[in-house]
């Protein structure tokens, strides 16, 4: 999950983009520290050859630099922000070969759901993609607020009940990777990792034609099922009934996913991810 | 009868916070029970917790602080020790207990130590450095210390009764709704920080009167010392800034008690509202805390080089421009919620604009040091490794304040070291400077030196230790908040932040120690000058530690660097002989009102949090005949006679003058 | 011990500063009284502004319950608007009435101002009441969560205000225009004239904006 190793155009501008601000700043940086070093040293009350000059507590030129030297800084880092911002914004496209595909991710309490509405095909904790392909993402959450976030292909994006956020990334290779929330979500928050398998183009509608054939089925009623705390060790996959199951969450036609259920008055509520274990 | 209340609020399956519970609880007893017996209790009463001497108060809130940071730091070992072990296993902390550890550790460590220190630290001092003898409304002040410490009080009650929020330091709704917290944990937090933020509100408007209306003949702005600047900043921050904490807390807690929808997913509710909301009081926050700590450190920097402060206008420029800017930039803690890249992109800017007065003061003190004699004495040490420490802070602060950058360090162990970074490198070292460099003056003795640097170097490498290893698995994909993790990569780097959270706990006891052996050894380190470091501000022209009135005479200030002046003018003229014509002073007298109104808070607070009415109703009632009953008050004054200011001020004098004319035979 | 100051600088001005009016020293009590308690007024004001943003941000999230056209009486509004401005007049001569130490007058302005004040309170209990009954409490949706959270903490502070007021009335009867009785009557005139701001702001983005839509 190196950040510094990235497996897709957006995650490599990212990374490129931090590994840049660190070095245009540690110019400065590195610098000033040995200067804090280097005077506190040679000025020591025990130095003998350092000359002691207690009027020296005002010098226009000197200011002019020290405001200068952060100034300077600040507009070159604030161009890598303005234009980083626009070309790496979420929902800037992310072109690649192939068709895109159109991926629905659900925060679920506490499992992610990804929703494929034109494979017709649901699964759970993984999320399979072609290398290659833009990949477009809608996201949503069923409950409380989480972040999506595949390290190494770049840009976290928050998942907010009632709302849809968009976020646009690339895989080039195939291979596996993780990703997780990168938000507190409760109790079973840690246990939202899932994995991410980059396969080749050619796999994907193989990929896709054995998920369809899945006996289990996403439709309203499972859904609410499985919006119900807990935490899930398992990778299952569904079919998909209804491919508006996602603008059926995204708009509260389906209710927001329950809390935990209370055992006691005391306000120690039963843990719902306690229990899943 | 009890609302929520029953047996099972106690968490008798759980042995940790259980025993925690008690020995704290006998703790207190103990000393509780050794006051009474020896017959301390009525100094204690009328000495300290009805006193309105800012000096006093000070000391209580830094106090108050001491013993937080003891807690805050013992939640802290028991997650570095989790996440060392809770590799591809549940660990030893489950996470409903988890969860509430690094909430309240977030939570105590900035309100109820960070802010209790500073507020502590600029209570005890700026009073005396503008040369007068209280702040502006004394009782008032003691009214917000003993809120906040209600505050701390409720919190960790919440550690033997019910349970404490599982939802962090910021309890984001929806996760803090009811729906989804139904238990006490977040009332609890909420109560707690409502009746700190009245204190800290009222200490707030305070200090801003005090250091606008009360400072001493010729004691222009621009003459103020850096600290009596900051602090000015610090508490205009507080005064816009708390309220807007209030509003946001209460809009909560509507919710959860009224059925009221801002925040819920139900109704029409906005959780982004929440965001905004509470950033636009979080980053000033931020300043608030550290404004202070730069003020300390521009004091110290500059005693221990020998010289006046370099660029001293650049650095009132420079605080002022935090202070406004910081109001500017609440965005930069959520760029990922999809906001457009124009909107991140300006806010990213604005973030990075603040780092320019920031990098102009580090460049100020630097200069300080060039040309003068720098003396290693403690105070000096934590500012010179504050420097270098907050400039690598800083540097991951800008970082973060590129909004590409963030969308990979979002929420990440990098920024979890990130904020370290700046708050223990700024804040807590700039508390840590400002209480050795302070502390003769508040007790006429000073602490011991060796414990004093063992201490910061145990403290300046733990720290080190502790939280670059988190820097480099926030690039390793790790997110904060984990109660376990199976990535293998990530594991090693945990232990080594475990290893340095030990030798930054060997810091903490070398700093307890320093206090013990100093208690022990006052009389060897006894100051009778009033003015060890050879200082240069109006409040070492007092004696250590300073008569209730701070000053016989209101001083008068005729340039910048009062005291250092005087001095100056002094050896020059030697010693003025003519004897003063002493006058009567009048001094506020003590009140217990902050304490009873305290008292009937903490039952409110608690009765709130429980549901139970009739309490709610009777600590209502309290608390406002409190205030009638203060409000009908008739005599708030007492007069100290002439003779006896006289004769207080005659010692102080004898000492002073003896020490010069040995300075000049020697 | 070192003494260095002979070593130090011999002039007062090392940052060319250069000025200066001489700061005359520590203010009386009364303008640092008044001075503390502005600052008060301007957190309170802060307190309500974000108040006011909630309404703002919340103001269209009806969730198919009512909008504010449909359920704001502008007669009622009419008569609190009215009846807190006056009260503001009455609250002045009361203030006035303290500073030349007139007794009678100074009761007479605070009775009616107390009188303004608690028929405001009552004709505003008496919408919110009448709104809860129909079922547009402020659980019912965001937007009468805001309006009722807005509305309400003004309410409660004209509440606090009354209290305060009968406080004051009690202190003079009891103590007189002492001076300490005088700063807090100053105060309590600052929080009620505040408060009749504050009253303008709400009355102008809740219901006269809002009965618009
Ligand atoms: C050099 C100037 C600074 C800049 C540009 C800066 C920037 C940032 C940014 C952009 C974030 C949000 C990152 C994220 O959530 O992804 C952040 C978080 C934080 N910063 Fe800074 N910062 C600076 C200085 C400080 C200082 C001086 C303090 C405290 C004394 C501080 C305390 C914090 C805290 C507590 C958080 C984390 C809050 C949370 O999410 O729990 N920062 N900083
Ligand atoms: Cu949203
Ligand atoms: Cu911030």
């Amino acid at each position: 999950m190196n950040l510094l190793d990235p497996q897709g155009p957006v995650a490599a501008a990212n990374s490129t983009i931090l590994v840049d601000s660190v070095f245009i700043m540690l110019a400065i940086v590195v610098p000033t520290i040995i200067a804090i070093l280097g005077f506190a040293f040679w000025f020591r009350a025990s130095n003998p050859r350092a000359h002691f000059q207690p009027d020296f507590v005002y010098s226009g030129r000197v200011e002019m630099v020290v405001w200068a030297i952060p100034a300077l800084t600040v507009i070159l880092l604030g161009g890598v922000a303005w234009i980083g911002s626009h070309q790496l914004d979420p929902a800037a496209p992310v072109p690649g070969t192939g068709s895109p595909v159109r991926i629905q991710a659900v925060s679920l309490d506490w499992k992610w759901l990804f929703i494929y509405p034109d494979q017709r095909i649901a699964t759970v904790n993984t999320l399979t993609v072609p290398a290659g392909a833009e990949l477009n993402f809608q996201l949503t959450s069923s409950s409380v607020m989480n972040t999506f976030f595949i390290p190494q292909l770049g840009s976290m994006i928050y998942t907010m009940n009632g709302m849809v956020t968009k976020l646009n990334l690339r895989a080039d290779s195939e291979g596996k990777l993780q990703g997780l929330s990168a938000h507190f979500s409760g109790d079973g928050f840690p246990d939202m990792m899932f994995d991410v398998d980059v396969i080749s183009p050619l796999a994907f509608p193989d990929w896709v034609a054995a998920t369809a054939k899945s006996d289990a089925v996403l439709n309203e009623e499972s859904y609410k099922k499985l919006m119900q705390q807990g935490i899930e060790k398992g990778r299952p996959t569904y079919r998909l009934d209804d491919p508006r199951l996602f603008d059926l969450i995204a708009s509260q036609h389906i209710p927001p996913g329950p809390g935990p259920e209370l055992i006691s008055d005391a306000g120690r509520p039963h843990s719902g991810g306690h229990d899943a274990r | 009868m009890l609302g929520k209340l029953d047996w099972s609020a106690i968490p008798f399956d759980q042995p940790i916070p259980l025993i925690a519970g008690a020995v704290v609880l006998f703790g207190i007893l103990a000393v509780l029970i050794w006051v009474v017996v020896k017959g301390h209790l009525p100094y204690l009463w009328h000495e300290w917790i009805t006193s309105v001497d800012h000096k006093r108060i000070g000391v209580m809130y830094i106090l108050l602080a001491s013993v937080m940071l003891l807690r805050g730091g013992s939640d802290a070992i028991m997650m570095r020790i989790q996440q060392a072990v809770a590799y591809q296993s549940q660990g030893y902390l489950p996470p409903e207990h988890y969860n509430q550890i690094f909430s309240a550790h977030g939570t105590i460590m900035i309100f109820f130590v960070a802010m209790p220190f500073v507020i502590g630290l600029m209570n005890l001092i700026v009073p005396l450095q503008l040369g007068v003898r209280d702040v502006a409304f004394p009782t008032l002040n003691s009214v917000g210390f003993w809120l906040t410490a209600t505050g701390a009080l409720l919190v960790n009650l919440s550690l033997v009764i019910g349970e404490f929020a599982r939802t962090g330091w910021l309890a984001f709704p929806p996760l803090s709704e009811l729906s989804y917290s139904p238990g006490v944990g977040v009332d609890y937090y909420a109560w707690s920080l409502q009746i700190s933020g009245v204190g800290t509100l009222v200490a707030g408007i305070n200090l801003v009167t005090t250091v606008l209306k009360l400072r001493t003949k010729g004691m222009n702005y621009l003459r103020m010392p850096m600290f009596c600047w900051t602090t000015l900043a610090s508490n205009l921050l507080i005064v816009a800034a708390f309220p807007i904490l209030t509003a946001t807390l209460a809009m909560l807690l509507l919710d959860r008690y009224l059925g009221f929808h801002f925040f819920t997913n139900e109704a029409g509710g906005n959780v982004m509202m929440f965001m905004n909301l509470i950033w636009a009081w979080g980053h000033p926050e931020v300043y608030i805390l550290v404004l202070p700590a730069f003020g300390i450190f521009s004091e110290v920097v500059s005693t221990f080089s020998g010289k006046a402060l370099f660029g001293y206008r650049s650095m009132v420029l420079a605080t002022m421009a935090i202070c406004i800017i910081s109001f500017m930039v609440w965005l930069h803690h959520f760029f990922t919620m999809g906001a457009g890249p124009d909107v991140n992109a300006i806010f990213g800017i604005a973030s990075m604009i603040i780092a320019i007065p920031t990098g102009v003061k580090i460049y100020n003190w630097l200069f300080t040091m060039y040309g003068g004699r720098i003396r290693f004495e403690t105070p000096m040490l934590w500012s010179i490794g504050f420097m270098v420490t907050f400039i690598i802070g800083g540097l991951t602060g800008v970082l973060v304040a590129v909004p590409p950058a963030d969308f990979m360090l979002h929420n990440s162990m990098f920024l979890v070291a990130h904020f370290h970074n700046v708050i223990i490198g700024g804040v807590l070292f700039g508390a840590f400077a400002g209480f050795e460099y302070w502390f003769p003056k508040a007790f006429g003795f000073r602490l011991d030196d060796r414990w004093g640097k063992l201490a910061f170097w145990f403290t300046f490498l733990g720290f080190y230790v502790t939280f670059v290893p988190l820097y480099v698995a926030g690039m390793l994909g790790m997110t904060r908040r984990m109660q376990h993790y199976d990535v293998a990569a990530w594991r090693p780097w945990m232990f080594v932040a475990a290893a340095g959270m030990a030798v930054l706990t060997i810091g903490v006891i070398c700093q307890i120690v320093q206090i013990v052996v100093s208690i022990r050894n006052r009389d060897a380190l006894r100051d009778r000058t009033g003015d060890l470091w050879d200082g240069r501000s109006l409040e070492w022209a007092t004696s250590s530690p300073p008569p209730v009135f701070n000053f016989a005479f209101n001083p008068d200030v005729r340039g910048e660097d009062a005291y250092w002046d005087i001095k100056s003018r002094a050896q020059q003229q030697s010693l003025e002989h003519e004897v003063p014509e002493y006058h009567d002073i009048e001094m506020p007298r003590n009140s217990p009102t902050g304490f009873v109104c305290a008292f009937f808070a903490t039952i409110m607070g608690f009765a709130l949090i429980w549901h139970i009415w009739w309490m709610v109703i009777l600590g209502g009632i309290g608390a406002f005949a409190t205030f009638v009953v203060f409000a009908w008050r008739d005599h708030d004054e007492y007069v100290i006679p002439a003779d006896e200011v006289a004769a207080i001020d005659r010692v102080n004098i004898e000492e002073r003058r003896s020490l010069v004319s040995m300075a000049g035979t020697v | 011990m070192s003494m260095t100051a002979t070593a130090g600088r011999a002039h007062a001005d090392p940052h060319h500063i250069g000025l200066v009016i001489e700061h005359p020293g520590p203010a009386p009590k009364r303008i640092v009284t008044a001075y503390g308690f502005w600052v008060f007024l301007l957190s309170d004001i802060v307190m309500f502004s974000c108040f006011f943003a909630a309404y703002a941000v919340l103001v269209g999230q009806t969730a198919g319950g009512p909008k504010g056209s449909e359920i704001f009486d502008q007669r009622n509004v009419a008569i609190e608007t009215v009846c807190l401005l006056l009260s503001s007049f009455t609250c002045g001569m009361a203030s006035i009435a303290a500073d030349v130490r007139n007794r009678f007058w100074f009761y007479l302005g605070m009775a009616v101002t107390c009188g303004l004040g608690v028929v405001f309170l009552a004709i505003e209990f008496r919408e919110f009441a009448d709104l809860v009954s129909r079922g547009y409490g402020p659980s019912r949706s965001a937007f009468l969560t805001a309006f009722f959270s807005l509305v309400g903490c003004h309410g409660l502070h004209v509440s606090a205000g009354v209290l305060w007021l009968l406080t004051m009335m009690a202190q003079v009867f009891a103590k007189g225009f002492r001076a300490d009785v005088l700063r807090r009557m100053m105060c309590f005139a600052l929080f009620w004239h505040a408060l009749d701001i504050v009253w303008v702001g709400v009355f102008s983005v809740v219901y006269l904006l809002g009965s618009g839509v």
